[in-house]
């Protein structure tokens, strides 16, 4: 049976893991590569990195991190930040990346991801998408979450699906930082709607939010950042817990 | 050991290339048919479209190549399917190894599927030391049905086959670079098959 799959998220910025991450067990907890065997070896299904450095090195200290990672790790990982053109994006999956997520670049200019999935094909195509509800409607927004668009968000993913996304990753800016668990609602009109996977993210506070955004979100995965880095939610115990309540999941 | 890792354009090998280093392989990437033909194992990644990926296969005139290699050859994911005689996706006339077709995954399901899911049924060398249901990592719209070549299913709506064999021949529609430990292992056994 196809399991559902718990991915930890890594902010970076410059080659380093951005919040303090605590973790007295690692040699560095600033390197990400450190982070992410950690991680491989405790039972991420897959890991996303998202690069949040603005600095004109960015490409080549997020191209070497890549190679980095593909060297050392042996699970499935995403890399996202400001990708833009199928050239960049070629480079980071020549490197050694899985996927791509893309997110105000398609915004900008949606023929992207429809470019993206002709080259590479939607399985590297990862449609991430930050939205907010607004007078009970969900609005995209651009730049980590910071300018509206008047785009729907069900449109949108909708619209992303037939470009060729193979994957969206949406990201509720109600719930991120909250801790009071992923926006169930939405997802799960989002999981009926489209018929690509779906990663939930934003909310997640306890074990249980992960059991609720699988049971009532429908989502096929759940991504989270702090919980992991921060030791409160163990991945080991996370994936019996949800094994305990029926859900299937990958242990090894 | 001569590995030669077919570098035709078409989908991620360099994570295979990797894969192979942690097992202390160095892989030759080449689309040299001299190259191909004199490697002692032969691996046939692909990622991305069926048609696109054929097309870059006949611009290297592999596609006469390949079905006539006589040692191990692996064929991961689209590299598989390409093994068989067509796919359904963009209507693509495939290598001909396998007598079947990939087909597309049913509407109701999630397509692509993309996750780990269990491999049962285990019967080649290629799987020893490998348990039944361990999980690996898929992603893909299209699948090969039960045939007499699968070596390995998993069942994503309907069992179908997640490895083939036909003589030299192997296939595997997981990525066996990408699903850790046991994932190596099937790459190390692949490694060690002998030409007999």
């Amino acid at each position: 049976m196809l399991t559902k799959r718990i991915i930890p998220c890594l902010d970076i910025k410059n080659g380093r893991t951005v919040k303090g991450v605590n973790f007295i067990n690692l040699r560095d907890a600033g390197d990400p590569v450190e982070l992410a065997k950690l991680y491989a070896e405790t039972g991420a299904d897959e890991l996303v990195f998202l690069d949040i450095s603005a600095t004109e090195e960015r490409r080549r200290t997020l191209t070497d991190l890549v190679k980095r990672v593909a060297k050392e790790v042996d699970i499935p990982f995403t890399v996202g930040g400001g990708v833009s053109s199928i050239e960049e994006a070629g480079v980071l999956l020549r490197s050694g990346a899985d996927k791509i997520a893309v997110n105000s670049a398609a915004i900008k200019r949606p023929a992207l991801i429809n470019e993206l999935s002709a080259t590479y094909g939607n399985q590297c195509v990862v449609a991430a998408i930050d939205a907010k509800c607004i007078d009970e409607q969900w609005k995209v927004h651009l730049m980590g979450g910071k300018i509206p668009t008047d785009l729907e968000l069900f449109a949108w993913a909708e619209e992303m699906e037939s470009r060729g996304a193979g994957e969206i990753l949406f990201t509720s800016m109600d719930h991120d930082g909250t801790k009071n668990g992923f926006a169930n609602e939405a997802l799960r009109k989002l999981s009926e709607r489209l018929e690509i996977p779906i990663i939930a993210s934003g909310g997640a506070g306890e074990i249980s939010h992960f059991k609720d955004v699988f049971v009532e979100g429908k989502a096929d995965a759940a991504l989270a950042a702090s919980v992991f880095h921060f030791k409160e939610i163990n991945l080991a115990e996370l994936k019996q817990y949800l094994k305990q309540n029926g859900i299937a999941v990958r242990l090894h | 050991m001569k590995v030669v890792l077919i570098d035709y354009g078409a989908g991620n090998i360099q994570s295979i290339q990797f894969a192979l280093q942690r097992l202390g392989i160095v892989a030759l990437l080449s689309k040299d048919p001299n190259e191909i033909r004199s490697a002692d194992k032969v691996i046939f990644p692909g990622v991305g479209q069926a048609s696109f990926a054929m097309k870059k296969l006949k611009e290297a005139s592999l596609d006469s190549v390949i079905p006539e290699l006589t040692q191990p050859v692996l064929g991961i994911c689209l590299g598989m399917q390409l093994m068989c005689d067509a796919t359904e996706e963009g209507n693509t006339k495939g290598l001909g190894i396998f007598k079947t077709k990939a087909l597309r995954f049913n509407q109701n399901l999630k397509v692509p599927q993309v996750g780990w899911n269990e491999i049962r049924g285990l019967k080649s060398p290629l799987f020893e030391g490998v348990n039944e249901e361990t999980y690996m990592y898929l992603v893909h719209s299209y699948y090969v049905p039960l045939t007499a070549y699968t070596i390995a299913q998993t069942t994503y709506g309907l069992p179908y086959s997640s490895g083939l064999r036909k003589d030299n021949f192997f296939g595997v529609q997981f990525h066996p670079e990408k699903s850790s430990k046991a994932g190596s292992v099937i790459l190390q056994n692949f490694l060690n098959l002998t030409n007999d």
